[in-house]
């Protein structure tokens, strides 16, 4: 740039252009974000933080309760943890969804891929199972309610056990399964998120990598194992780390499949947020459970400010 | 494939082994693929009939059933949309969904055409405050906003303002984000030549950042219209009077109330969804774009 600029005349213009002096618009552009940003999310932030130190019971902020908040939480409330065998609880069930749903999600988004590329119907098998991504999680917690219903002339699930004379079973009713069922349905509703984003990763694999590796004798299992999986492993990690952030925001779905239950078996960390605050009336005690969902998010928060640091700085 | 590795046919494997070979390696795939298709379709497609099915049928028999005496009725829409009041709550969502939509647009535009194209002090650190507050949960403004709207008197939580300004402020971070990324992909020649040629700040956005990334704006536009849309925990929290309430929230009373009425609440499912998937349908090539972009969210 500072090569197209002539000497003496125009000379001022571009420096100023080029960022020397300040310039009124920057308030002008930056300004409302910056007003929404900390009045809605930074000042919140950090008032939800001292709240976690007060009782708030039902909006009154003045009983100081120092970390009776965070002790109660961490060792006195079965609902958000019980530590045990089996272990229980909201937090409990988060780990269960980052272990299971994340896993299965990303392998059978994979597995769909690498399948769809080989076959002429490709943007059809993707599509059918995208479409979940577009559905309210409400929806898909209704469709997915009237799957699962115990009664076996309306639940097709229990109208297909039937004909091997399995069941009628109410998986959603029985504290053992709930959580399974519930996580088979959020697997249902993130494939397609998978499959569409692995599969521009694999296109991007050479062809003549894969052939050369036939004509080597590498049967297609061998292949997947250890030339596609290795060779998408960063879109994966981003794949998985976009779930794991859905899992700790997951809310919608648990709230209208099974509000919690049956009792507080199915419950999640977002779920206990809302049910503390809102219906309870606890605010102090929700605060402190939404600062943990926020702490929880922090390792994933750094991983991006280091990841873009660089790409800041270039520009 | 394996024995087709001896050397007279490697190079050409176009025999008619060869193609027997490839199609019987392929038929797996196929089942496998086809019960894909069928599990991710049934479900959503048997809720569908149900909405269309008499409710005495919907108690008697499966939805299934209809493949041997198929009846087919619009009971259920009528009932769940006047009765049930869902033709205002459709209406609710539209009010959230189109402001909640625009003014983060608008927003976040201005915001990164600031930061990808005008220089200020700690202009990278502003950046990386942007991609930190990505990661902040709708969870931690709950108990501040609830209080502080319920304490000023300005009625936000029982007119649509609450759940507007929540909805922009929390999709800022990731409008931000994704515009300015796309922003400082366009040429930079252009932008300084228009400077050169005394085009201010505001003349350079209008005029040359936002006509070129129509893309990027409309995938950003599409991904904030769903996320507000199919949205229930936000509307639950910030809209607290039943006659501002959306869709997803009035669907969830419904759920209250008639716990196994299936057709009934298979099309109050189906009248959300409707609008999703005409956008999913018509707009695939943003839709997809903008979630691809949405992987870091």
């Amino acid at each position: 740039m500072a090569v197209a600029t002539p000497p003496a005349a125009a000379a001022p213009q571009p420096r100023k252009a080029a960022g020397g002096a300040f310039s009124w618009s920057v308030p002008l552009f930056l300004g409302p974000a910056a007003l929404l940003l900390l009045g809605f999310l930074i000042v919140p932030t950090i008032y939800s933080l001292f709240l976690s130190f007060n009782r708030g019971r039902g909006g009154e902020f003045s009983n100081w309760v120092g970390f009776d908040n965070w002790v109660r939480l961490f060792t006195q409330d079965p609902d958000f943890l019980r530590l045990g065998f089996p272990p229980s609880g909201a937090l409990w069930n988060n780990i269960l969804w980052i272990v299971f749903y994340v896993s299965l999600t990303v392998f059978l988004g994979l597995l769909i891929a690498v399948m769809a590329t080989r076959v002429r119907y490709e943007a059809a098998i993707k599509a059918i199972v995208f479409v979940p991504q577009a559905i309210a999680a409400t929806s898909l917690a209704i469709i997915w309610r009237f799957v699962y219903s115990p009664d076996d002339e309306t639940g097709l699930l229990n109208a297909v056990l039937g004909i091997g004379n399995v069941g009628p079973l109410s998986l959603l009713g029985n504290p053992d399964t709930v959580n399974w069922a519930l996580i088979a349905v959020g697997i249902w509703g993130s494939v397609g998120f998978a499959t569409v984003i692995l599969s521009a990763a694999i296109k991007g694999i050479s062809t003549e990598v894969l052939e050369a590796s036939r004509v080597d004798g590498a049967t297609e299992t061998q292949i997947f194992w250890r030339i596609i999986v290795p060779m998408v492993s960063l879109p994966i990690s981003v794949v998985a780390v976009t779930l794991v952030v859905g899992v700790i925001k997951l809310f919608d779905l648990i709230f209208v499949m099974t509000d919690g239950g049956p009792g507080t078996a199915s419950r999640v960390i977002a779920f206990n947020m809302y049910q503390e605050a809102f219906p309870q009336g606890q605010f102090g005690y929700g605060a402190t459970i939404a600062i943990v969902m926020l702490l929880l998010l922090v390792p994933i928060m750094i991983f991006n400010i280091r990841r873009f640091r660089a790409t800041a700085v270039q520009q | 494939m394996t024995a087709l590795a001896d050397t007279t046919v490697r190079p050409q494997p176009r025999t008619l082994t060869a193609r027997l070979a490839r199609l019987a390696g392929r038929s797996p795939t196929h089942v496998i693929l086809g019960v894909i298709a069928l599990v991710w379709l049934v479900p959503s497609i048997g809720l569908l009939i149900t909405s269309f099915r008499p409710s005495a049928d919907m108690r008697a028999t499966g939805w299934w059933t209809v493949l041997v005496e198929p009846r087919f009725t619009l009971t259920n829409y009528d009932r769940v949309l006047e009765a049930e009041g869902m033709a205002q709550a459709f209406l609710n969502s539209v009010f959230i969904t189109v402001p909640a939509t625009i003014l983060p647009l608008l927003v976040a535009s201005m915001a990164a055409f600031a930061l990808a194209w005008v220089k200020f002090p700690f202009r990278d650190t502003t950046f990386l405050i942007i991609v930190a507050l990505l990661m902040v949960p709708v969870q931690v403004g709950f108990i501040p906003l609830v209080a502080g709207f319920r304490e000023s008197g300005t009625g936000l939580l029982t007119n649509y303002g609450a759940v507007w300004l929540a909805h922009t402020a929390y999709a800022l971070p990731f409008g931000i984000f994704l515009l300015r990324n796309f922003f400082i992909t366009l040429p930079k020649d252009l932008i300084e030549a228009a400077r050169i040629d005394g085009a201010s700040n505001v003349g350079i956005f209008r005029t040359i950042v936002v006509p070129l990334s129509v893309p990027a704006i409309a995938a950003y536009g599409i991904f904030q219209f769903l996320w507000v849309w199919n949205d229930l925990l936000m509307a639950l929290v910030y809209a607290q009077r039943n006659a501002i309430q959306p869709m997803t929230v009035k669907v969830t009373q419904l759920l209250g109330t008639y716990a196994t009425e299936w057709s009934l609440l298979a099309a109050g499912a189906f009248l959300i969804m409707v609008v999703p998937l005409v956008v999913f349908f018509s707009l695939q090539r943003y839709f997809v774009q903008g979630l691809l972009a949405g992987s870091v969210k």
